[in-house]
C-alpha cells in the first residue's frame, strides 16, 4: 500500500487534473485510471468567468482526495502563502510544494523549497515537495518533516523518462523508509514501470494522459504498467550480466559433442 | 478608493476585505484570499480592512498537474 503520511492508498497511481479535452475527458480518465488521488491547483478568479467553482463540483463529484499544488510559485514566500490558501480552499494538510527555478526546466528552486517546506511544516502541513534526484536537498528535506518526496524524472511536460535513472536509483537506495514518487517529465507507460521498477513508491503524471491520442485509454495503460512495475519490484528483479546464460538445460542437448564447447 | 484584484485596477469604496468580495459577487463562492502577499483566512475577512493601493488576491480551485 501507498502510504502518504500514514494514510494507506491501493493505487500508487497520482493523475493530475489538467489539460484534458473536456471535463467529461478528464472525469473518464481518472476513472480508468483508478487513481484514488488526483492534483488540483487553485488560480485567481473572475467574478464573470467563475471558472473555479464548476471545476470544484467536478473533483467532488469524483469522491476522491484531492493534492493542491503550488505550482508557478518562484518564491518561498509566495509558495507559503499559496499553501495556505489551498489548504482552506480544499480542506486538506496536504500540499505538493512547487518552489521553480525558471520556466525552460520548470526545475525546483531547491533553496527556497526548504525554506517553504520548513514553514509550511511547523504550520502543520503535510508537505509532499517536488524535488529533484539531488540528496543534499533530499537531506534537508526530510530533516525539515518531508516523510514523502516527490523528485522529477525530468522536466515538468517534456516527456523524456527518468533522465538520471542512476541519481533516483540513488535516492531510492538512501532513502528505504522514504515515500518516494517519481514526479513529472513521465511520457509513456514503459517509463512508469522504470521507475516502479527501481522501488518507487508511486507515479504522479498529468500531460502524458491528459494530451494522448485517448486520454482514457492512456490512463488505464498507466495504471497497468504502475501495478506490473510494482509487481515486478517486489518479486525482484535478476542482475544484468554480461554474457549469455542459457536457459534451456545444457545437459542432454541432441547431438552434442564435447569439441564444439568454446 | 483604487486597490488591485487579481492584478486589475479596481475602484472600490468597500472598507473590509469581506465587503470587496460581497460587491464582486464572491459572498458564497468557494474562493481563498490574500491581502499583500499575506494569506487571509475566511473567518478574518470583516476584520481585514482595505487601504489604497493593496494588492488582493481571490483564488479558486482549478486543474493542475
Amino acid at each position: 500500500m501507498l502510504d502518504i503520511y500514514g494514510e494507506l492508498f491501493k493505487s500508487r497511481l497520482l493523475l493530475g487534473t489538467a489539460q484534458y479535452p473536456s471535463p467529461a475527458t478528464l472525469r473518464q480518465a481518472v476513472e480508468a485510471s483508478s487513481a484514488e488521488i488526483v492534483t488540483v491547483s487553485l488560480r485567481r478568479e473572475s467574478a464573470r468567468m467563475r471558472a473555479g467553482q464548476g471545476f470544484w463540483e467536478l473533483i467532488e463529484d469524483l469522491g476522491v482526495r484531492v493534492l493542491p499544488n503550488t505550482a508557478g510559485c518562484r518564491t518561498a514566500k509566495e509558495a507559503v502563502a499559496t499553501a495556505e490558501m489551498a489548504r482552506e480552499l480544499f480542506g486538506t494538510p496536504w500540499i505538493k510544494l512547487e518552489v521553480i527555478a525558471n520556466d525552460d526546466t520548470l526545475q525546483p528552486e531547491l533553496f527556497g523549497l526548504v525554506e517553504a517546506a520548513t514553514a509550511l511544516v511547523a504550520e502543520g502541513f503535510k508537505v509532499l515537495p517536488y524535488t529533484t534526484e539531488d540528496l543534499s536537498a533530499a537531506e534537508k528535506l526530510a530533516a525539515a518533516g518531508c516523510t514523502v518526496l516527490m523528485p522529477w524524472a525530468a522536466p515538468i511536460g517534456s516527456a523524456r523518462g527518468l533522465i538520471n535513472r542512476d541519481g533516483l536509483k540513488t535516492l531510492r537506495a538512501y532513502f528505504p523508509e522514504t515515500t518516494l514518487i517519481v514526479d513529472a517529465g513521465i511520457g509513456a507507460p514503459s517509463q512508469a514501470a522504470e521507475a516502479m521498477e527501481l522501488g518507487y513508491d508511486a507515479v504522479l503524471l498529468n500531460t502524458a494522459v491528459a494530451k494522448s491520442g485517448d486520454p482514457v485509454r492512456m490512463a488505464q495503460a498507466f495504471s497497468r504498467a504502475i501495478e506490473a512495475g510494482r509487481l515486478g519490484f517486489e518479486a525482484g528483479l535478476i542482475e544484468p550480466r554480461d554474457m549469455a546464460s542459457p536457459s534451456t538445460p545444457v545437459a542432454g542437448t541432441p547431438f552434442f559433442k564435447i569439441d564444439r564447447v568454446s | 478608493m483604487q486597490i488591485l484584484v487579481n492584478g486589475e485596477p479596481v475602484a472600490t469604496d468597500a472598507r473590509t476585505l469581506a465587503e470587496l468580495c460581497a460587491t464582486l459577487g464572491f459572498a458564497q463562492a468557494k474562493v481563498a484570499t490574500a491581502v499583500n502577499g499575506s494569506f487571509v483566512a475566511s473567518a478574518k475577512r470583516e476584520v481585514t480592512p482595505l487601504a489604497p493601493k493593496d494588492e488582493v488576491e481571490i483564488v479558486a480551485p482549478r486543474q493542475g498537474g
